[in-house]
């Protein structure tokens, strides 16, 4: 007999006030008894209507059953039979506008929390399984990938699976993309993105860090000269988008990326114990709204901030950020200014002092088929900040376009492919993820690289 | 990792290192840079490139032991290893044979410079360097740049080598003097580039000058090393370093390039 509670199980988490000022993970996971209290609210549906929401298909009732069953490790191996990076997905992923947005419980009550299930089962494996390093027939042929982010991650592991020779060719010092360099630690633990790391290079895929395609090689240099069969591109969204409002080059202005990857990737927030630093001032604006936005306020509040304000010119039924993120932001204590639109950040000294904004109301949906904010006459404001954080998007970086040819894009940027295979414009060149895409998400970006995968190795064997 | 072949003292606060790194020295091309971590949990630092040898695979920087991370570098020896080391990143100099071009060089500038004036001079471009530094000591590689430059000027600003004053007084003498110059290329700190500019402007003699602003990832991702030109912002680590020195906004440069100092001091002690 199901459990009929029309409430997930609560999953525990730091308190707010506590967890506002350390980097430490928000969310603690189920417990072995939670977790299986929690699957046994899952009806295992005849056709279940939770895969449809799945980007990658996992067979979602079939590995809850077998955590009823108290089978973790098979769960482990339903889940991975289609989803690579299960415990990264378990706490990143948007389930609400996923799986559990179609899952029938959700009718009446809430979902089967499938996502923290999924973490439950991958964080069980890696807390109990050992490492094992798969004895994989070579096929004798070399795929090069571009970006070690979930996208380029995904097609090499799947890629080293079919017996390729994969080496993954990553820009910065450290692999993993934006699971290293911007979803904070206290979303994402950093030694977890390492160790799904570690679990693909052991299929054999060679992580070389510190090349910069485009630039130590280019892509005509991989296939004829290095004799690469082919090239997956992951290189992601990383380009950084401004307002191009007047004051955006004041000191204390920052892209969120800067801001994340300071914090992150270099581990900023232990200074003075590492060299890096962040300057993070008492009053901090994050513009935007999404998950980076969301990302950049908590951050900034755990440096210290003591006020921290998302300003963002749509209103609440128009925020991107998963509902988690925002529900996490708001308890921490940060200040949503929402239909408020910046207009010039002032300030004294070469410093930020403070940022205008222009109030908005809501109009017609325009082409995004959000309702379009229109400025209110008269009515400009000034927030006093010391720290602007411009969090409104990324596009794909001009490198690699610039330096390929044959390799068509739209005029934003993304690299154009045919949606069924990923491939491009050029012989023996794939392409997914944000590059594709634009800034998207984490499981969007792995089916990609899974498609590509695919299709390469068919290019590839019938050859 | 990557191995140090050489490594050389040239001055009291400069010194100069050869390190193996194949995909640098395969691609990079004067006006380029790389950027460089010591040890695990590093900066990330960048550094111009003054010379490379494809064959050896080595690249050469030159670096002023200034800060926390060049202290540490600076510690390294012949057979050590380099943490990271990326490049060659930026976009190469734009250039192509001239008649005659002029380089002036202040400090560690005259490093990046070399590459620069050799490779026009290579392509039957005549050139002169005017090099300046604090005191002697600090004139770097006027005997590297003789052997292809017509004049080697040398400045410097307490008189124990050359000309006492500044490379802007010698390049004004030489425009004064008739001597026609195509080009102009300026390398140093933020305040002689534009003082050079100062002086090149009113006669219309082009000037090119290379920014090393705050930089993090190198690769366009952060927006940290922003500068702007002509109006507009660009990301010095893609869209340069080299700029037009004509369009390059010095005093907000000046201004952001000051956005670390505090730190910088509190991490030495820090340190201790
Ligand atoms: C702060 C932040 C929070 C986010 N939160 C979420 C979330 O909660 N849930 C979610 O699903 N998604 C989230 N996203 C989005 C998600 O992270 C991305 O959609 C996903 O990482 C895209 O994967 P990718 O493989 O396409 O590229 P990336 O992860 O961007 O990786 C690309 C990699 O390629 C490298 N590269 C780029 N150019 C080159 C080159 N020329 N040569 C060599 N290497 C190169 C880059 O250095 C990088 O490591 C977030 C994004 C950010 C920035
Ligand atoms: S739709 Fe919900 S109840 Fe049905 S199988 Fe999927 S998770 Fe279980
Ligand atoms: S250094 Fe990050 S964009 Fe230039």
């Amino acid at each position: 007999m199901p459990n009929m509670s029309l409430e997930k199980v609560k999953m525990p988490e730091q308190a707010p006030d506590v967890r506002n000022k350390n980097f430490e993970e928000v969310a603690l996971g189920y417990t072995k008894e939670q977790a299986i209290e929690e699957a046994t609210r899952c009806l295992n549906c005849k056709n279940p209507l939770c895969m449809q929401g799945c980007p990658v298909n996992v067979p979602i009732p079939g590995f809850i059953e077998a955590v009823v069953a108290e089978d973790f490790e098979k769960a482990y191996e339903i889940i991975t039979s289609e989803n690579a990076l299960p415990a990264i997905c378990g706490r990143v992923c948007p389930q609400e506008k996923q799986c559990e947005s179609k899952c029938v419980r959700g009718i009446k009550g809430e979902p089967v929390s499938i996502g923290r299930l999924e973490r439950f089962v991958a964080d069980y494996h890696m807390a109990h399984a050992e490492a094992v390093t798969p004895d994989i027939k070579k096929n004798g042929k070399k795929v090069a990938v571009i970006g070690s982010g979930p996208s380029g991650i995904t097609c090499a592991g799947e890629l080293a699976k079919r017996g390729y020779e994969v080496t993954v060719f990553e820009a910065l010092h450290k692999a993993g993309g934006v699971l290293s360099y911007g979803i904070p630690e206290f979303r994402l633990p950093k030694d977890l993105v390492a160790k799904e790391i570690a679990n693909v290079e052991r299929l054999g895929v060679d992580i070389e860090t510190n090349v910069v395609v485009g630039r130590s090689i280019t892509i005509d240099e991989l296939i004829n000269e290095e004799k690469f069969d082919a090239v997956f591109i992951g290189s992601g969204a990383g380009l950084p988008r401004f307002l191009n409002i007047p004051g955006e080059n004041l000191l204390g202005v920052y892209s969120a990326n800067e801001f994340l990857t300071r914090v992150n990737l270099m581990k900023g927030y232990k200074f003075p114990e590492v060299p890096t630093p962040v300057k993070v001032g008492k009053k901090v604006a994050v513009v935007g709204a999404g998950n980076v936005a969301m990302d950049a306020a908590r951050t900034a509040k755990r440096l210290g901030a003591e006020e921290v304000y998302i300003v963002y010119r749509r209103g609440e039924d128009e925020v991107p950020a998963r509902a988690e993120e925002v529900h996490h932001a708001k308890e921490e204590g940060i200040i949503f200014k929402l239909l408020n639109n910046p207009c010039e950040i002032h300030g004294e000294d070469g410093w930020v002092k403070s940022i205008e904004v222009v109030k908005q109301e809501l109009g017609e949906p325009d082409a995004s088929g959000r309702r379009r904010p229109q400025p209110v006459e008269g009515s400009n404001y000034e927030i006093e900040v010391d720290t602007v954080v411009i969090a409104i998007g990324q596009s794909p970086n001009p490198l690699i376009r610039q330096t390929t040819p044959g390799l068509d894009t739209k005029e934003w940027g993304g690299i154009i492919v045919d949606e069924n295979t990923m491939k491009t414009s050029k012989d023996g060149v794939y392409a997914g993820g944000d590059t594709v895409t634009g800034a998207a998400t984490v499981i969007l970006a792995m089916g990609a690289g899974k498609t590509a995968a695919k299709a390469i190795d068919e290019m590839l064997t019938s050859k | 990792m990557y191995k140090i072949l050489a490594k050389e003292t040239l001055n009291s606060a400069v010194e100069l290192m050869e390190v193996e790194a194949p995909y640098t020295a395969r691609a990079c091309e004067p006006g380029q840079f790389v950027i460089i971590r010591v040890d695990e949990d590093g900066e990330r630092v960048p550094l111009t490139i003054a010379d490379y040898d494809r064959e050896k695979n080595s690249v050469t920087i030159v670096y002023q032991v200034l800060g926390y991370s060049t202290t540490k570098l600076s510690q390294l020896n012949v057979g050590d290893y380099i943490h990271d080391f990326v490049g060659p990143l930026g976009q190469p100099a734009p250039l192509h044979k001239m008649e005659r071009v002029v380089g002036v060089a202040g400090g560690v500038g005259a490093a990046p410079l070399y590459p620069q004036l050799r490779k026009l001079a290579e392509m039957g471009t005549k050139v002169d360097v005017i090099i300046g530094g604090r005191s002697a000591e600090f004139v770097l590689f006027a005997d590297k740049f003789k052997k292809f430059c017509d004049n080697v000027f040398i400045t410097t600003d307490d008189g124990s080598l050359g000309i006492k004053g500044f490379g802007t007084t010698v390049l004004q003498e030489q425009i004064d003097k008739g001597v026609k110059y195509d080009e102009c290329i300026a390398i140093g700190p933020l305040i002689m580039m534009k003082n050079v500019v100062k002086v090149t402007k009113p006669y219309d003699l082009k000037t090119m000058v290379s920014l090393n602003p705050i930089m993090i990832d190198g690769t366009g991702m952060c927006g940290g090393c922003r500068v702007v030109v002509g109006g507009e912002t660009k990301f010095a680590c893609v869209d340069g370093p080299d700029f037009d020195g004509f369009e390059v906004d010095f005093d907000s440069a000046m201004v952001r390039q000051g956005l670390f100092k505090e730190e910088e001091h509190q991490c030495k002690i820090g340190r201790g």
